[in-house]
């Protein structure tokens, strides 16, 4: 899209941040202009073109804007700038760096540089000259907060080119000249430590992606035991509001073993921001021991900033993921919610007069939402490394219902579904996932199956699938009681029932703001769930079925307060013990 | 109104709708205001030198060669200390007959905070209502509206968790207030001797139904000035939203917009998060606290309004009547207020959170029992037990009557739970029953 002349054109028409520019020269579709407003320049990108109007849709507030106003094309699309700094940055969704905005207020058309040019980097060259490379091959290596942050061919290049010169082992900064490569017609190119790639494409420097199969541990108890995410598998939570998708994406972000996490608030609440600003400054990064921020990046579009920008943020969170995932790094990327991203496409499309597909929503938003999570993965890159971005988004349902298009959208695109139940939330029955509806498609991969054999355990697989098979029968057991009455139906019924809840409360029910429950090691999932098996195995003998739940709810608050304590700690044991000898004086 | 030298007035409009008027004219700003016909009208769109204007008073008997005249600004309030212990319209102008207002212009609307320069919101806001403090406790910076349905005496409340809130200053805004509730307001305040930290803009009934769509703005620039220039705290009243998003649908609806789910624009998450996003701690101590009114069709919270106003506030707060101790009460399921975790248990008693997670599970577990009783089944020991519990419980705590502190409200929880149940059927972690456990 690189032309000689810029094309430029004067603003024809306004509807809130649509805007119709009539253009004197070629225009690509999703180019970035800027539009003149006094001293003002106000960022656009094209997202239609009809005849010689181009229509924009604008990351700012409109107001006082003017027709006649003067339009400048940039030539690219949307990129971000990709190099060292990043880690621990707060940015908007086009990755304006928040903290070096001036004033209290964000001021339209302020755009601040998202790296640090003055810091100089410790800088180790890896590849040495006469090397043959390719784009996304590594040159060197640098120390941010403590994370190899790989310097790498631009993205952007096709081919392969010859290590020309590297600078020697130093310090530098970004925009340093570091090394000079050479194309096969013999053309030399300068790189710095700083590259840009436009974020709606996909990052593709990798030489496989194939499924993944390694588990990646959040501490969540009902999503490690039950329905698994794995390193480079993509999940989703939907849920009505007020049943903890939050909490839960928060919970997550802290304990997943993962190197980077990059947060992606996308037309959120400020405030669920800020306690990512003020905790994770304060939290330990219990795998490194160093702070939380220091692995975390955060995209804020809070659901006040401009829609259009909104749009953008979860791309250049996207594209970030993926160039950390190219240095061989386990990424996370979390984006909370993705219906505001949706909704952010059905404004435009309303704006624009298009069709409307079910709920007003852009027909190919199936398409889209697809087409986006189809970025994450686990991969080998062309050396040999690996590398992935486990990629979960919320989905916030209008009116709670499952069947809206953003929820069966996301549904055929991701492979794990956490579902939250109002139900369960309302009795406070926290993380609200459902365990019967809730799934992971992961658990059917024989390659994870076997990785659960190997590095669990054995019988681990076999003791999940039963797990869930007592919840379910549980339930209905439970359907049964009410039914027919709690005389109405057989003590076993109960007992049933009782040994579900046993599971509900010991495993899936967890404290997020307990200092000890609210991440729960695989170790420590393994024990609790044999544990707990065991008592649900057992046969015990009652007179009454009121004996069964008072029998049951003494086992759980021993389970729980077990659950409260450091594993294996003499607290813990003893309780254990107490447990123990509960159980046995009711067995048969 | 104002007039400006190079005024240039247009006198001949080429399209008018219920709601919209259009005409030819050169250099307006988008969201620029204009008078037609005496009338004060907004810049909705721009095509080329078509503009097309949104009157707030309607369009009724405007005829096609009235006069236009743009005021080259978007619509604006006169901010100063002057506002305090006033009433205004929805254009912020004086309606309790006083002086004009001297001060700062200030366009509304204005930008949003950026959110590295807010703080975590971390101080209680006690309102004496357990319902509310016991379960759901307010804190400074935070927004949330009630849900009720409209025979439910939610601006009673509303006024009373204002009076007792130590704020600096209350902002009220009333949209599509009845005359009768505005009234209500003036002498509870008047009454409580606080008229002069109140400030109200108010659109009642008699007025047209889109000059609503100002009133939030008027509100939160007035919030604002106070909030920022001044570090103050300032709760701001906004009911009812319902009436709000109304207007929004009437407008979008006259602009042959496409509508989405129940009629609402599509747009109608991105009108009400602009508002409510308002609220906000600053570092310098200055806070914007919203309580807002969503008034419900039947109770469904899943209709558009209530449903994207609940992923947009900071939880919400459901009244109910209960019907076996003849009380209102904030209703502890549905209730929620996402920001206590950052006050209870550390503002309050360590016990608190446990507290209201035990009792709210019991409370729960009355429910059960009810309907089984309901479906004719025999109750165990434990479900009348329960039953007992509730009964008490929210006779105590969670009518909207009771005014006590929080220790007391955590005091009598721990009384409920000796009188009823033992510590297995509370379980609670156990330092804390060793404690606080009461026989």
């Amino acid at each position: 899209m690189a032309r000689e002349n810029k094309t430029t054109g004067k603003v024809a028409g306004i509807v809130a941040n649509l805007v119709i520019v009539e253009v004197d020269g070629p225009v690509g579709q999703n180019e970035i202009c800027f539009i003149t407003l006094k001293e003002e320049r106000l960022m656009a990108e094209v997202i239609k073109v009809v005849g010689k109007h181009a229509y924009v849709q604008v990351f700012e507030s409109t107001r006082g804007l003017k027709a006649g106003s003067l339009v400048e094309f940039q030539g690219h699309l949307l990129e971000v700038t990709l190099g060292p700094g990043i880690l621990s940055r707060n940015y908007d969704g086009l990755q304006n760096d928040l903290d070096k905005m001036e004033g209290v207020f964000l001021k339209r058309g302020e755009y601040t540089d998202p790296l640090n040019r003055e810091k100089l980097w410790p800088f180790k060259p890896l590849a040495k000259p006469g090397d043959t490379l390719a784009a996304g091959d590594w040159l060197a290596e640098v120390d941010e907060n403590d994370m190899p942050h790989k310097i790498m061919v631009p993205f952007k290049l096709t081919g392969r080119y010859t290590l020309k010169s590297i600078v020697p082992e130093g310090v530098y900064t970004v925009d340093h000249k570091i090394a000079v490569i050479t194309d096969s017609e013999g053309n030399d190119t300068e790189l710095t430590m700083v590259q840009k790639w436009p974020v709606k494409l996909a990052i593709r420097a990798y030489k496989e992606k194939p499924r993944p199969f390694k588990l990646l541990e959040t501490g969540v108890r009902c999503m490690d035991t039950l329905n698994p995410i794995t390193e480079g598998g993509t999940g989703f939570i939907p849920g009505p509001f007020g049943t903890g998708k939050t909490v839960l994406q928060h919970a997550i972000s802290k304990q997943a073993e993962a190197d980077i996490v990059i947060i992606a608030a996308c037309g959120e609440r400020a405030n669920e921001v800020v306690e990512v600003f003020t905790e994770f400054p304060e939290l330990d990064d219990p795998r490194t021991g160093k702070k939380l921020i220091e692995r975390t990046i955060i995209i804020a579009n809070t659901s006040n900033m401009p829609v259009a920008a909104r749009e953008a943020s979860v791309y250049t969170a996207m594209t970030i993921a993926e160039y950390y995932r190219a240095m061989g790094l386990k990424v996370l990327l979390m984006a909370d919610s993705t219906s505001r991203w949706a909704q952010a496409l059905r404004e435009m499309s309303n704006r624009l007069e298009e069709l409307p597909g079910p709920d007003a929503f852009p027909m190919d938003l199936s398409a889209i939402i697809s087409n986006f999570y189809s970025r994450a993965g686990f991969v080998y890159l062309n050396n040999g490394e690996t590398g992935s971005i486990t990629f979960i988004g919320t989905v916030s349902p209008a009116g709670g219902n499952l069947k809206e298009p953003v929820t069966e959208s996301t549904r055929k695109a991701a492979r794990c579904f956490y579902g939250l139940n109002q139900g369960r939330a309302d009795s406070k029955r926290y993380p609200a996932i459902d365990p019967i509806d809730s799934y992971s498609k992961y658990l059917e991969y024989p390659e994870v199956q076997a990785y659960l054999e190997k590095n669990v355990s054995e019988k681990w697989l076999g003791d999940v699938l039963k797990a869930k098979d007592i919840l379910l029968r549980g339930k209905e057991a439970m359907e049964q009681i009410n039914i027919l009455g709690d005389d109405g139906v057989p003590i076993t019924f109960h007992e049933r029932f009782w040994k579900s809840e046993l599971i509900d409360f010991v495993i899936l029910q967890q404290d997020a703001f307990d200092k000890i429950d609210s991440s729960s090691p695989m170790k420590r999932q393994q024990y609790m769930l044999a544990k707990v098996l065991e008592v649900a195995d057992a046969s015990f003998s009652f007179g009454h079925f009121e004996d069964v739940s008072s029998f049951f709810k003494t086992v759980i608050n021993q389970f729980k307060q077990m659950n409260y304590s450091e594993f294996k700690s003499e607290g813990f044991e003893r309780y254990e013990n107490e447990l123990d000898s509960i159980i046995k004086e009711r067995l048969n | 109104m104002e007039s400006q030298a190079f005024q240039k007035v247009y006198t001949k409009l080429t399209n008018i709708t219920k709601a919209t008027v259009t005409l030819k004219a050169d250099g307006v700003g988008y969201d620029e205001i204009a008078t037609v016909h005496g009338r004060l009208a907004q810049v909705v769109k721009i095509m080329g030198n078509d503009i097309t204007l949104q009157i707030f008073e309607g369009t009724e008997g405007i005829p096609t060669n009235a006069e236009v005249s743009f005021l080259g600004r978007p619509p604006q309030l006169k901010v100063s200390d002057e506002l305090a212990g006033r009433f205004f319209n929805a254009f912020g102008e004086p309606i309790d007959g006083g002086p004009e207002i001297q001060g700062e212009v200030r366009d509304i609307g204005s930008p949003s905070v950026n959110p590295v320069r807010r703080k975590q919101p971390s101080n209680l806001i006690a309102t004496g209502i357990a319902g509310i403090d016991l379960n759901n406790s307010l804190v400074s910076g935070q927004k949330i509206p009630f849900f009720a349905d409209p025979d439910q005496p939610y601006n009673q409340v509303m006024a009373m968790v204002a009076l007792r809130a130590k704020t600096d200053k209350i902002i009220l805004g009333g949209m599509g207030l009845t005359n009768d509730d505005y009234l209500y307001f003036k002498n509870v305040f008047d009454n409580a001797g606080a008229l002069d930290r109140i400030i109200s803009f108010v659109n009642t009934t008699e007025n047209p139904p889109v000059e609503r769509l100002l009133v939030p703005d008027m509100a939160l620039t007035a919030a604002e000035y106070f909030a920022v220039d001044k570090n103050e705290s300032v709760l701001v009243l906004l009911t009812d939203m319902t009436l709000f998003a109304d207007a929004l649908s009437i407008v979008s609806n006259r602009m042959d917009q496409i509508p989405s789910k129940d009629s609402m624009p599509g747009s109608l998450y991105s009108d009400l998060a602009r508002i409510y996003e308002k609220a906000v701690q600053f570092p310098s101590g200055g806070s914007i606290t919203i309580i807002a009114v969503t008034t419900l069709s039947g109770g469904d919270i899943t209709h558009a309004i209530p449903d994207n106003t609940g992923y947009i506030t900071e939880g919400q707060l459901f009244l109910r009547r209960d019907s076996e101790i003849g009380k209102v009460i904030v209703d502890p399921f549905r209730s929620l207020s996402r920001l206590k975790q950052l006050v209870v248990g550390k503002q309050t008693r360590e016990d608190h959170p446990q507290v209201m997670n035990s009792a709210i599970r019991l409370y729960a577990d009355a429910a059960n029992a009810r309907t089984k009783l309901e479906n004719g089944f025999d109750l165990t020991d434990y479900d009348e037990r329960t039953l007992k519990f509730a009964r008490e419980y929210s006779d105590r705590l969670l009518a909207i009557d009771v005014n006590v502190d929080t220790d007391t409200m955590l005091d009598i929880s721990w009384e409920l739970f000796g009188k009823y149940f033992n510590k297995a059927e509370v379980a609670i972690r156990e330092n804390l029953v060793k404690k606080y456990w009461k026989n």
